[in-house]
């Protein structure tokens, strides 16, 4: 190490002082000669991140339970039977109740009580992200909307201003729901807000998210900005729609219905 | 003059065990909450997860911003008559801030983390505006209450550098209460916040039970010691109050005009979750009648003179007025936003005992510090017979 | 001097308030340092037994290093580290740090307990299995 750890213990506290803004010191370590922290090479890349849920694609009640059980599973999602106190990443919702305005009477029944995957929206103008006053929530360069669970406070304000009632709060200590733990990845604790990462850090290692990969091709994910890239070829080829476009967050999980 | 509060008939002792007993139950109750965690130990959930605390904080944001309606008139308009009580005012709203401030650190299900509010500041988010004018009202306050009172006890005019401070102060009042109904008014998907209404709603409530709450402490003061806030500065307030309570309800009317002729099914649900209730949940409905039936009898009380002029009358109008705004804004108007949820399901909300002791124990610790300003002030006010305008202050 | 013996009282409570923790452990030894293990069978199995970065520097830093790499990758999806020596890691806590150091009882807690430090980690983060 070609920096005495003197000079370290320097650049790190000046840094701290000076991080006080805001670009907190999470570079004092780069400031070490030789040392760097780097992306992955196989991470995926995008300008925007988005999904298309093939719905027709769900028949049985395995092919819910398979995609939602594939989240839950890996990222420990704890399972509480109370309504009131539940945490959900992935989930499913009828649709009439996901699509509350475009419910009209005399749709096919068949459509009108279908479950539907629901899940963060990733939206590209997360309402969210706006008010979260520690910045524990935040967007990504590639769209994902990331939420920090060390610095989450726990207000909740983002649960009052997503619309899509895609977060939830820990009001447990979700250990005790947990009935396999996944040891390779974190549970949560009680008081912080938690919901879909869109797998950042599967795509980050060059993997799909978990749902889009036990989905058998009804969960279609990729670049919106690429006008190659599949998510774009479905959009073009089907009629699609999203959860409450209109109040201007612009989800980005479009539905084939 | 701090000394004052340490000096005391058992009377003064026993309000402050008590506030000191509460505070203690109220600090236990919210190391339970965060032992068992908050599903446990709240009313809330998923659907409705703000409640109770959230509540207190826009009520007693309004409190606190009302003192500008003793401060204004007495320092821009030299209204005589508030000389007495602008005193009382600034320190009820130093109060009410602490009141605020501590209701929204109870909701924090971190609280050991809430200083990532200052290390990462974030001027996008209503919450860390509403932390900045909030502290520095507070600040603001304190200082103008404590020179101003300084002066008054050494019979000097307050230093001339303060008069800024006070202006400040004045045109500050509104913000506070301003940026507190921002963190409603702009969320998109919650329709019964979404109102450019809400900014001004909040004001005139405020307006409404502040002066009300000052009536009430005025007339307790009158009762406990020698001090008397003066008839006519009680009278003021009770104008003021009247028509704020006029405004309010106007307002209140404004709000179901455009939900029920538009008929847009987002902004009547909370509505009539709230007063009539929804898909068989009534959780709040006597609540929200309950504040209804105290407006008006506080309207009627308030607008007819004879039980205006008449204190006895014109406590219960006060008390009526108050407990009907606290209802409203403290209680309902938080939950009623979030129901229904985001897909149209229902779930109800109550606050269970414990978020209701940590509250009290909230109200405890703020009602602790007015407690001893008042008492300071008091004392002060008790050894000059008359105030600075030659009118008799102290009943002897 | 008005109430001095109420002063002098108060003066003196408040000095025996404030002094106790070292009067209390006055003349006590003080308990020695403790030895983190690092006899893991992972750690045992390498033929240069070398964390990320040197010992020297683990030992003073591994807190700023851990916050670190935790921003880095939660926040800028950083994930791979690029130790001094030219070597990469890949950034997590359970599953590069406690893969060699699984005896977190003796590894981690003992010098924490020592230092009165409670890191909020295994909140979170699942500690590995250990014996007893």
């Amino acid at each position: 190490m070609s920096i005495s750890r003197r000079e370290f213990l320097k650049i790190a506290g000046a840094s701290i002082i000076l991080g006080f803004g805001d670009i907190s010191a999470i570079n004092a370590l780069e400031k070490v000669e030789g040392t760097q922290v780097l992306k992955d090479i196989k991470a995926l890349k995008a300008k925007r991140w988005a999904m298309v849920i093939d719905i027709k694609k769900f028949k049985t009640e395995e092919d819910y339970k398979r995609v939602i059980d594939a989240c839950h599973r890996i990222h420990n999602v704890p399972h509480i039977e109370n309504p009131k106190h539940e945490v959900k990443w992935i989930w499913t919702e009828t649709y009439e109740h996901a699509f509350p305005d475009i419910e009209y009477e005399y749709i096919p029944e068949d459509i009108k009580h279908k479950p539907f995957i629901v899940l963060c929206n990733h939206c590209d103008n997360p309402a969210c992200v706006r008010v979260c006053p520690v910045k524990a929530t935040f967007k990504r360069e590639d769209g994902i909307v990331m939420q920090d669970m060390h610095r989450c406070i726990g207000c909740k304000f983002c649960m009052a201003a997503c619309p899509f009632g895609a977060r939830s709060y820990n009001w447990l200590h979700p250990r005790d729901y947990i009935k396999e733990e996944n040891r390779e990845f974190p549970t949560r604790t009680t008081g912080v807000v938690e919901k879909c990462i869109l797998c950042y850090w599967r795509i980050d290692k060059g993997l799909p998210p978990a749902c889009v990969e036990a989905s058998n091709g009804a969960l279609i994910f990729g670049d919106l900005a690429d006008p190659n890239s599949e998510v774009r070829r479905v959009l073009s080829a089907n009629y699609v729609i999203r959860r409450k476009a209109e109040l201007g967050t612009k989800p980005m999980v479009y539905y084939i219905i | 003059m701090l000394e004052a509060a340490i000096k005391g008939r058992p009377r003064y002792w026993g309000w402050v065990l008590f506030l000191l007993g509460v505070i203690i139950i109220g600090f236990i109750a919210w190391l339970r909450e965060h032992h068992l965690g908050s599903g446990l130990t709240t009313g809330l959930s998923r659907d409705v997860s703000w409640g109770l605390h959230v509540g207190q904080l826009t009520f007693f944001v309004g409190v606190a911003a009302s003192a500008v309606m003793v401060v204004l008139p007495y320092y821009l308009h030299n209204y005589k008559a508030f000389g007495r009580i602008t005193i009382m005012g600034e320190f009820l709203a130093i109060c009410a801030v602490v009141i605020s401030m501590l209701s929204v650190f109870v909701i924090m299900g971190q609280p050991a983390r809430v200083w990532n509010v200052l290390l990462h500041p974030t001027p996008r988010s209503v919450i860390f505006w509403d932390l900045l004018v909030l502290m520095v009202y507070l600040i603001l306050n304190a200082l103008c209450g404590w020179t101003v009172l300084s002066a008054e006890r050494k019979d000097v005019p307050p230093p001339k550098w303060i008069k800024p401070f006070i202006y400040w102060a004045i045109i500050w009042a509104p913000s506070i209460h301003t940026v507190t109904a921002f963190l409603y008014a702009g969320l998109p998907g919650r329709a019964h916040w979404m109102t450019a209404l809400q900014a001004a709603h909040f004001l005139a409530t405020a307006f409404a039970a502040g002066p009300c709450l000052l009536i009430i402490l005025s007339m307790i003061a009158r009762k406990v010691s020698r001090f008397d806030p003066g008839s006519i500065a009680i009278q003021t307030l009770a104008k003021i109050a009247t028509y704020a309570l006029i405004i309010h309800i106007f307002f209140i009317g404004l709000e179901f005009f455009t939900a029920f002729y538009s008929q847009i099914p987002d902004h009547m649900r909370s509505l009539q979750y709230l007063y009539v209730g929804l898909e068989g949940h009534k959780e709040l409905v006597p609540v929200m009648w309950t504040s209804s039936i105290l407006a008006v009898i506080g309207l009627f009380l308030l607008v007819i003179p004879a039980t205006r002029r008449n204190e006895n009358s014109l406590a219960i109008a006060a008390l009526a007025v108050f407990f009907s705004i606290w209802l409203d804004k403290g209680f309902t108007f938080v939950a009623g936003g979030f129901i229904p949820n985001p897909f149209e399901r229902v779930t109800g909300y109550w606050p269970a005992l414990n978020e209701f002791l940590v509250a009290a124990g909230v109200w405890a610790i703020g009602f602790l510090v007015l407690t001893i300003l008042y008492k300071v002030a008091v004392s002060i006010k008790e050894e000059m017979v008359f105030d600075k305008y030659g009118e008799k202050q102290v009943r002897t | 001097m008005y109430d001095g013996w109420k002063i002098i009282i108060g003066i003196i409570i408040f000095l025996g308030i404030a002094t106790f923790p070292i009067l209390y452990d006055l003349g006590k030894a003080a308990p020695p340092p403790p030895e983190p293990k690092i006899d893991t069978p992972e750690i045992q199995k390498m033929v240069e037994k070398k964390c990320v970065e040197p010992k020297s520097f683990m030992k003073v830093e591994h807190m700023v290093l851990l916050k670190d790499w935790r921003d880095l990758y939660v926040r800028e999806g950083r994930s791979i580290y690029l130790s001094a020596d030219g070597k990469q890691y890949n950034i997590s806590l359970s599953n590069t740090c406690m893969k060699c150091h699984s005896n977190k009882k003796k590894f981690c807690d003992e010098c924490h307990n020592y230092a009165a430090v409670t890191p909020y980690c295994w909140d979170c983060h699942i500690e590995p299995k250990e014996e007893g």
